[in-house]
């Protein structure tokens, strides 16, 4: 891999152990994935929760924090595991919170901004066209390489921590022109209307694209998504696909027309009505029971919390709500007295979380939950492997639904 | 003694028992990662112990965060002593280089899992991109 002089200095140790560490590390990876050099890039974005960190994990970091490490540029985090004014009543225990805390306290001694988000993109600093960043979080991924137009592979925690610490990044994947090339042509015929129908395209486009070497343009929409809209749409993608990259034809910067990403050279391949109802069909039916409902993944804008607040003012739930949000939103959130209207039903708002990185399976044998609603199709994939039930359905059911107690 | 080509890949040079099947690989998901065997019903693996074993599987799978989780394995000395994948996913390659976990993909001869059986001794080599099924 071709280093500059500075590069050189920094694997050399001349720059302190830490920066030795971060760009060995990146070597060994771009190595495996051919990189010819780095990257400058203008932020990182680390995912740390304390379920994949663990006991190791946060040593490691302290140990970074103990010989000085500093971060070279901007970086932030996605959500923590715990929330720490509300863990005991979701069955979370002291070892899991001490975990959380620690890792806040090495990632501030290096400097790290702790924004605790995965909706970066709506509220901290949206990248911009062109602008190579590391971002972890596969949603935080996806969204700012296809609507923002930025250039980031998915970054696991210690390569962006990395990438933080050496200001840079291997230089392989979607930060080549070549990799943000369609490969796949998707024909829609059946028009989103509300986030969770954004969700199921996402899901279903993910699951047909199948592949983090894959990238799906997507003609025939008549509607341009909102922000929240492409969140859904992206999240759910990316986590049926391990996609990092989809471009809709006429909407996303790289692609005014289908032929400015060489999709007019692919065969088109239909999404039917049918093919939406499928994937649908495989989360809840009307009639079933449920044991929470969730709003989360990703972590909900100022926008839906309001939309949230509007619907659930005044009723009263046989299942209960959870809302995950970013700290950002959070204080928004308060100050225009959302928070309140929505814990005045006994729902509950958590800050800095996301349902399913804090500690979801421990959680949900803790309340003997299983049975879990939510708009968010990302959720219901994921929660299938940590023992849930998972049904979906939009903002609007799972609130009638929680009324109730079973899918209306 | 066969000699199969693969691309360049991370780690050190190990040798184990291979344990192998035609599935996929989530640190998360697949895993009892305290007991060290696979735990999800539905792999081919489940039950059996992944403990100092050449794994040989299809892809990797999973989110950002499984990039931590072989670190945490190793830390423990309950992990993999290699793993070997028709194609190995960011994620999980990043993971290997925070371990220092040997890890190799995209076989010159196909099929990784076809080419490997389990119980063969093999030797891993990542700089290089060689595996050695020395018997």
């Amino acid at each position: 891999m071709k280093l500059t002089d500075e590069e050189q200095a920094m694997l050399a140790g001349e720059m302190g152990e830490p920066k030795r560490w971060a760009i060995d590390h990146q070597i060994k990876v771009g190595g495996m994935f051919d990189a010819a050099d780095l990257v400058p890039v203008s932020q990182a974005h680390m995912m740390a929760d304390p379920e994949s960190v663990g006991d190791a994990g946060v040593s490691f970091m302290e140990d970074l924090a103990d010989e000085g490490a500093r971060v070279a540029i901007p970086m932030i985090t996605d959500p923590r595991g715990v929330d720490l004014n509300y863990y005991r009543p979701l069955g979370q225990t002291e070892e899991m919170a001490d975990i959380d805390r620690r890792t806040i306290a090495a990632c501030e001694r290096m400097g790290i901004l702790m924004t605790n988000t995965c909706v970066n993109y709506q509220t901290i600093m949206p990248p911009v066209l062109g602008d190579h960043v590391a971002y972890g979080d596969t949603g935080v991924v996806i969204y700012s390489n296809s609507v923002c137009g930025a250039r980031s592979n998915f970054e696991g925690g210690p390569s962006a921590l990395a990438a933080g610490l050496t200001g840079r990044t291997p230089h392989y994947g979607l930060h080549l022109d070549e990799h943000r090339r369609a490969t796949r042509r998707f024909v829609v015929r059946e028009q989103p209307r509300e986030l969770t129908d954004w969700g199921v395209l996402g899901a279903v486009a993910g699951k047909m694209a199948g592949s983090y070497w894959a990238v799906p343009v997507i003609e025939g929409l008549e509607v341009v998504p909102t922000s929240d809209e492409m969140k859904h749409l992206g999240a759910a993608m990316a986590s049926y696909g391990s996609t990092p990259l989809f471009h809709l034809a006429g909407i996303t910067p790289e692609a005014r027309t289908v032929a400015d990403v060489g999709g007019d050279k692919l065969q088109a391949e239909e999404i039917s009505k049918a093919d939406l109802d499928a994937l649908r069909s495989s989360f809840g039916a009307k009639g079933d029971k449920i044991d929470v409902v969730v709003f989360a993944a990703p972590q909900l804008s100022l926008v839906e919390m309001q939309q949230v607040a509007g619907l659930v003012d005044g009723k009263s739930f046989k299942a209960p709500i959870l809302v995950c949000t970013s700290p950002q939103v959070y204080a928004d959130a308060s100050r225009m007295k959302f928070v309140e209207t929505i814990e005045a039903t006994g729902a509950k708002v958590l800050e800095g979380t996301c349902y399913y990185n804090q500690y979801a399976r421990e959680v949900g044998e803790a309340n003997g939950w299983k049975r879990l609603l939510s708009n968010s199709a990302k959720i219901v994939n994921i929660l299938g492997g940590y023992g849930y039930q998972p049904a979906l359905a939009s903002m609007e059911q799972c609130v009638a639904s929680a009324v109730v107690g079973e899918i209306v | 003694m066969t000699v199969l080509k693969c691309h360049k890949g991370i780690g050190p040079k190990v040798s184990g028992e291979a344990l192998v099947a035609d599935d996929n690989f989530s640190a998360r998901y697949d895993l009892d990662r305290i007991k060290g065997i696979f735990s999800r019903p539905q792999h081919k693996l489940a039950g059996q112990s992944y403990k100092d074993k050449i794994l040989v599987l299809n892809t990797s799978k999973g989110g950002v965060a499984s990039a931590w989780m072989l670190y945490e394995m190793k830390s423990r000395g309950i992990a993999p002593k290699a793993i070997l994948f028709n194609n190995a996913n960011t994620i999980l390659a990043q993971g290997a280089a925070l371990a220092d976990m040997a890890m190799c993909d995209r076989f010159e001869d196909g099929d990784v899992t076809t080419l490997i059986q389990s119980g063969q001794t093999v030797e891993v080599d990542p700089e290089a991109g060689v595996v050695t099924i020395l018997a």
